[in-house]
């Protein structure tokens, strides 16, 4: 084990291998700790959908951000990373859905993103697979720039990207402890040897919580677990993902041609159990081919878990904390980590690297709990 | 004459994939069958890996010389074969 890094990255998913890429280009020493392998956890199991359309100005600007990196990511870190713009349609199935699509898509708008309202043929031009009546649907939003990536290739691509300019990884090497001098971060331990650093970035996903607490930081994530299935591939039916807040069921056709898609199941219950459950995939199954009644000839591959870190907000906790000095937050994505992951790295590494605080940042602190407003994302799933 | 070249040899075929592009991705620095498994799709297909991982690790150990843990074989997902949405759709206790 070396001995000294000026930052120590905990957390082997997106945010914390975009960290480590956009910090050693920075020129600083990093070094992250990754318990299992790279994008084994919620990076690893997402659905890989990248949107834009979000009722929180903070969440928008961030995945419009992070949208605009994505397009030129493949270049930049030299590995395609299947960065793919097919758009996300957002199904309403009520004048209450619709009110709430009006006043998101104007602020959405105010951004510049290019976004607007469906009517029901509209939508079955861009999806024709989907059926009207059995959505319940009344009307839609559409963004064409949203889209999709392979998490676990841009999860690597980073990852090699930050190696090449110097990121030291340890997979499989589980962090013990940290400790703290005068409420300032200086050592952090693990299974495999200690390492004097000031600065660590706490990016483990649902493990967050349990990392925080090695510094004495006590933050007010919930794991959520959550389905996802894979059917047989397919030929090319359809290029949008599919969404309903309602219903909370997602799902899109991926390059490969298989369809990949989630739904919470009805009597969810937040924990770490990781075995599938038949109750989801009957629900998934209902759902999804009722959406798209064709689907019920596809055949069903596989289910895996997945963990939201989930924030009282649904909004993502980023940047130090305000009472142990060098002590970063990077968690609580509430199922969001990956897609607006590329803005938030470079955030937090302007920060970090140059000092430099943004508007951003001081909207996603930790202790905005504190002050008893909260501003809800009110666009997630679950 | 057989061709046994690494290029012809399949070790996943639902995924097309042959012994070269394992041997270039472990090559690539993927030494972990999990990490190989979400770079090359390997056991994704809808065999479940029944055919390639194993093959995989063999290829994985030969090159690295070192042994795969057991505990870092891919973890195995549900159902053993694919199965219809129209039937995992159907209501509980309805019988035909």
């Amino acid at each position: 084990m070396i001995k000294n890094a000026d930052v120590v990255i905990i957390g082997g998913g997106i945010n914390g291998c975009a960290i480590a890429y956009y910090l050693s280009k920075k020129g600083l020493n990093v070094v992250v700790f990754e318990k299992k392998y790279l994008g084994s956890g919620a990076t690893g199991s997402c659905g890989a959908g990248i949107r834009q359309q979000w009722s929180t100005k903070e969440n928008t600007e961030l995945a419009i951000k992070s949208v605009k990196i994505f397009e030129t990511l493949s270049i930049e870190l030299d590995m395609d990373i299947e960065f793919t713009q097919g758009g996300y349609l957002i199904i309403n199935h009520d004048s209450e859905d619709e009110k709430q699509a009006k006043k998101n898509v104007l602020m959405q708008k105010s951004l510049g993103l290019d976004v607007s309202l469906v009517d029901t043929s509209n939508i079955l031009r861009i999806a024709p697979v989907l059926d009207i009546n059995g959505m319940h649907a009344v009307s839609g939003t559409f963004c064409p720039t949203d889209g999709h990536a392979n998490p676990f290739k841009t999860t690597f691509a980073y990852a090699k990207a930050a190696e090449n300019l110097g990121a030291i990884f340890f997979t499989h090497t589980k962090v013990t402890g940290i400790d703290v001098k005068k409420n300032q971060i200086c050592k952090v331990h693990t299974d495999k040897g200690s390492i004097k650093t000031s600065i660590v970035v706490d990016a483990a996903g649902v493990w967050s919580k349990e990392i925080a607490s090695m510094a004495g930081i006590d933050i007010p994530n919930i794991a959520f677990r959550k389905e996802v299935l894979v059917t047989e591939r397919l030929e090319p039916m359809f290029k949008t993902m599919v969404i309903s807040f309602k219903d909370g069921i997602y799902f899109s056709q991926q390059p490969e041609g298989n369809i990949v898609g989630g739904i919470p199941i009805p009597k969810e219950r937040s924990g770490y159990y990781t075995m599938p459950t038949f109750d989801f995939l009957r629900h998934m199954s209902q759902t999804l081919t009722r959406y798209a009644p064709t689907l019920k000839h596809i055949n069903m591959l596989r289910h895996w878990t997945g963990f939201y870190d989930v924030t009282p907000d649904a909004r993502p906790i980023i940047g130090e904390d305000p009472l142990i000095k060098g002590f970063i937050h990077c968690h609580g994505f509430s199922g969001h980590g990956f897609m607006i992951s590329p803005m938030v790295s470079s955030v937090l590494s302007e920060y970090i690297a140059d000092q430099k605080n943004s508007k951003i940042l001081e909207k996603l602190k930790i202790n905005r709990f504190e002050n008893g407003h909260i501003d809800h994302e009110s666009s997630v799933i679950g | 004459m057989i061709n046994m070249s690494k290029e012809k040899v399949f070790v996943c075929r639902c995924e097309d994939l042959t012994e070269q592009e394992v041997l270039d991705a472990i090559n690539q620095g993927y030494t972990d069958l999990e990490e190989l498994r979400r770079i090359l799709r390997i056991g994704m297909g809808p065999c479940q890996g029944r055919v390639c991982i194993n093959l995989v690790k063999k290829i994985l150990e030969k090159k690295t010389k070192e042994k795969v843990p057991e505990i870092s074989y891919p973890t195995n997902r549900p159902p053993l074969i694919p199965v219809s949405l129209a039937a995992l759709a159907k209501k509980e206790g309805k019988k035909k």
